[in-house]
């Protein structure tokens, strides 16, 4: 035990210096945050800023490499999920853990420590669902029910623990506007009784509306503690996203007006409760040009990458033109033969198959466009793999991969060599068009300056390069123009000199009109 | 207290290759135990079980007769588990493959001509990859689970077969026999040495089955896409490959083999069609398959292996008086120790107490 000082009287909980070091990264560096008695506090940042970390560590989940949590101004030590839960901390998850074919009392009957009687659990959750107003019948099948009503049995399982502070895990990401405000309403009853909670969130505009204090993560690191009401929405995103932006290093080559990436007016429907609808998608990509698509995680970046590669296609061919052919009912091979390289966001089991080796990978995204040189045979296809070999080979030493053995599987890399082989494979062929979704996410500070660098040069060669990424200081230093992704729409691309952090901010928040009323996602 | 398995972070190359030999050794040393318990001596059953099938010439004969079908099913069945879609209704598939390939000699009877037998194969071939096709276009259309649907489809054929030589196909100088008519010599498989013993053409096409699948898994394209699917779905199509058109292919392919294994029981060993076509080949050559590590040359040394289960059944209601189903119970040891092997590779044991479990029962976001 560190120091034993006491804080001031009336918090709840107070972290100082919290640590947490996974390998290399320093998911959590030296954290401190207050939650008093009665408040709503706020946690915001983006993905990866590491509000998830963090909140393990306060539920047990994970443990501290350094660093203090006091519950009540006491040292404590919180090693498990049930410690939490006695101690009096409960935690609403992103994504629900409950049985579809278990009705709702059931549900909640699995989650309680203690031997209670089912018709017992129904009756205390049918008073409390009444009380918080959180209309629920208990006798329901979850399959039956919608994503918001499936989050209340979540809410009332946690409420039953009886809980003094109450950890809430993005929890409008699922739900409707009507939904949503039904929910504030919830959270100020639970406030009014006393309890707290702690509000894990990047849309600005609920933090500003129902949070009391809110603590501000960037990369790991504490960037500001303040009281949202009295910030601006634009303060409060450069906070998030930081305001030490380096110098932009645009792109010098020359961009002609000719379009080689074009979306006209594209839509599709999410095909999943979780995943995001694209609205009316207009993207005008010219040779020489680095278009930064900036935008917080789950606003339709993964749906957007999905329609420009052709995994996901569209009935109207226009809908995307790629070199000036319609490709919208195109599948990928089809588009690479175009001329168009890809590399989505995930690495293992899409960009990647985990337990094949480097010259099968090479395979995985070539066998089309390089028909000639990797296959053999005929209509039998054999692979050669003696030039598939030669062809890997030379992107390890063009993009300085670093890896054990001659021709490792793909698992064996790390995160940031195993990228540099993928943006390496699409670069090798010469794309005119490459779309690259989280170019560096989780890849170390060299990898990324490489992989940056690249797009830039690939750009000044002559291609049209989109960037989809959720780190600013990236697409501002590679983009030329720089657009936004909020709730599946784009905003228009503007020159990245003229962009401002805070105009980002907003856009981001989805503050740009009147479209911030969108559609409901209904998991019917 | 509860038992849960945990992820090792290396898995051991040398005990994955060797898990099929220590399954092996498993399952003698529980046949053992199974012949002691049952008051034989096991030394005695045992060597009666697997030793004396292979002293004599006839029952190496017998000895093939019985591999080819399994090889041939496992064969297809292993690019259909390797692509990840559970067909286990091979048994099913060889049924149909022997009764469509049927139609011409119980049709055309007096037709004596070369083209005979390469029409009915061919025909035994489509049957197959026709009724594995329902399973593949339920999944693809309704995503339904093709286990179910392709084991539930077996007892279909079954049912149907028995229906075909009770009623239409009846032999109708068979003297009520439920039995087709016999076929003719032209729609008989040859055998290969008539002078020692039974053993047909079968054997043939399951080694020839063998080479091509393991060519076509090993260097062509094809069966690059098969392992790819089978792994990510996602990096397939990344790769621009279609988890439809693999479904599609995977059970057409394992479909289709099945059925060449069934018309070939049926016009080699078998000479008509009669209601029980098959001692569950369909079913054993799982097994067969796992067991050969989904290899194809692997799956060929294990459907020999498994073939001798089937004999020793024999040879042990013969000579040590036990019922045939012992074979049974040596082809469940078998597949129960080749899943416990292969498990335990992957994964180890860990016992979670009852205080434990409570506090590190939730958590996981």
């Amino acid at each position: 035990m560190t120091d034993q000082q006491p804080g001031h009287g009336n918090c709840l909980l107070e972290v100082r210096g919290l640590t947490k070091v996974f390998g290399e990264l320093r998911a959590n560096d030296g954290i401190d945050l207050e939650i008093k008695s009665n408040e709503i506090h706020a946690l915001l940042g983006e993905n990866g800023a590491g509000k998830s970390t963090l909140v393990k560590m306060l539920f047990g989940s994970l443990e501290p490499t350094s660093g203090q949590i006091f519950w009540k101004d006491k040292p404590v030590r919180i090693t498990s999920p049930g410690q939490a839960r006695v101690l009096g901390i409960g935690m609403v998850f992103q994504h629900f853990s409950l049985f579809e074919a278990l009705t709702v009392a059931e549900n909640i009957a699995l989650s309680m420590d203690q031997d209670v009687s089912i018709e017992g659990i129904a009756e205390q959750a049918a008073v409390l669902s009444r009380e918080y107003g959180l209309p629920l019948d208990p006798h329901a099948h979850v399959a039956d029910l919608s994503v918001g009503e499936r989050q209340r049995i979540e809410i009332v399982r946690t409420l039953l623990q009886n809980p003094e502070l109450i950890i809430l895990d993005e929890p409008t990401s699922v739900l409707t506007p009507q939904e949503a405000d039904r929910l504030f309403e919830t959270l100020a009853k639970i406030r009014a009784e006393g309890r707290s909670v702690l509000y894990i969130s990047h849309r600005l505009e609920e933090v500003q509306r129902i949070c009391d204090r809110a603590t501000v993560l960037r990369h790991g690191k504490l960037t500001g503690a303040c009281d949202p009401r009295l910030e601006t929405p634009a303060s409060l995103a450069t906070m998030m996203v930081g305001s030490e932006v380096k110098s932009v290093s645009n792109a010098g080559g020359t961009i002609t007006n000719e379009i080689l990436i074009e979306t006209r007016n594209l839509s599709a429907s999410a095909r999943t409760p979780f995943a995001v609808s694209l609205k009316e998608v207009n993207l005008k990509v010219r040779r020489g040009e680095i278009i930064g698509i900036a935008g917080v995680a789950g606003n339709g970046q993964s749906e957007l990458f999905d329609v420009l590669s052709g995994e996901e296609t569209v009935p109207d061919p226009d809908d995307v033109r790629i070199c000036g052919t319609g490709v919208g009912r195109m599948g990928i091979s089809a588009r690479r033969l175009l001329g168009a390289g890809f590399v989505p966001e995930e690495r293992h089991g899409h960009a990647a198959v985990s337990d094949m080796t480097l010259s099968q990978n090479m395979v995985l995204a070539r066998h089309h466009s390089d028909a000639d040189v990797f296959l053999t045979g005929g209509p039998l296809k054999i692979i050669r793999y003696d030039a598939v070999k030669k062809a890997s080979e030379r992107i390890v030493r063009e993009m300085d991969v670093r890896m054990s053995g001659e021709d490792p599987v793909a698992s064996s890399l790390s995160g940031g060599n195993l990228q540099k082989f993928i943006v390496g494979r699409e670069l090798d062929r010469q794309p005119s068009v490459l779309i690259v979704n989280q170019p560096t996410w989780g890849v170390d500070a060299g990898a990324a300056s490489r992989i940056r660098q690249a797009l830039i040069d690939l750009a000044e060669s002559g291609s049209a390069v989109v960037v989809i990424s959720q780190d600013l200081d990236e697409i501002f230093e590679v983009a030329t123009s720089i657009a936004v992704l909020n709730e599946g729409a784009l905003s228009e691309a503007e020159p990245a000199s003229m962009m401002t952090l805070e105009r980002i901010g907003l856009l981001m928040g989805g503050i740009h009109g009147e479209d911030t009323k969108v559609e409901a996602q209904h998991a019917h | 207290m509860r038992i849960e398995l945990e992820k090792r972070p290396a898995h051991s190359a040398l005990f994955s290759m060797l898990s099929p030999f220590i399954a092996l050794g498993l399952t003698i040393i529980a046949g053992a135990i199974l012949f002691t318990a049952l008051g034989k001596n096991p030394f005695d059953a045992l060597y009666s079980f697997f030793i004396e099938p292979l002293t004599e010439l006839w029952s190496l004969h017998e000895l093939l007769i019985k591999a080819a079908p399994l090889i041939l099913i496992a064969v297809g069945l292993s690019v259909c588990f390797r692509s990840n879609n559970w067909n286990i209704g091979a048994e099913g598939q060889f049924i149909m493959g022997g009764v469509v390939g049927s139609i011409v000699p119980i049709y055309f009877h007096e037709w004596n001509s070369f083209f005979v037998l390469p029409l009915m194969l061919i025909m035994g071939m489509i049957g197959g990859a026709l009724y594995a096709g329902i399973p593949a276009l339920l999944k693809t259309r309704f995503n339904t689970n093709e286990i179910l649907s392709s084991l539930m489809l077996v007892y279909v054929a079954e049912l149907f077969l028995d229906w075909l030589v009770r009623g239409p196909w009846r032999n109708p100088e068979g003297f009520n026999f439920p039995e087709s008519r016999s076929f003719n010599d032209s729609a008989v498989l040859p055998e290969l040495f008539p002078a020692s013993g039974g053993a047909n053409l079968g054997i043939i096409f399951a080694l020839i089955a063998t080479l091509l699948t393991w060519f076509m898994m090993r260097h062509m394209l094809k069966g690059f896409e098969v392992s790819v699917l089978g792994q990510s779905a996602r990096a397939g199509r990344f790769a621009g490959f279609s988890s439809t058109k693999m479904i599609f292919f995977a059970f057409l392919f394992s479909g289709a083999l099945a059925g060449l294994a069934g018309i070939s029981e049926v016009s080699g060993a078998i000479g008509r069609l009669q209601p029980d076509i098959s001692p569950a080949y369909g079913f054993t050559a799982i097994i067969v398959a796992f067991l050969g590590r989904l290899n194809p040359l692997g799956i060929f040394a294990a459907g020999i292996i498994l073939a001798l289960t089937y004999l020793g059944g024999e040879a042990a209601q013969i000579s040590i008086g036990l019922p045939d189903k012992v074979a049974r119970v040596f082809q469940g040891f078998l597949l129960f120790f080749v899943l416990a092997c292969d498990t335990l590779i992957h994964y180890r044991v860990r016992l979670v107490t009852a205080i434990k479990a409570r506090t590190e029962g939730e958590g996981a976001s």
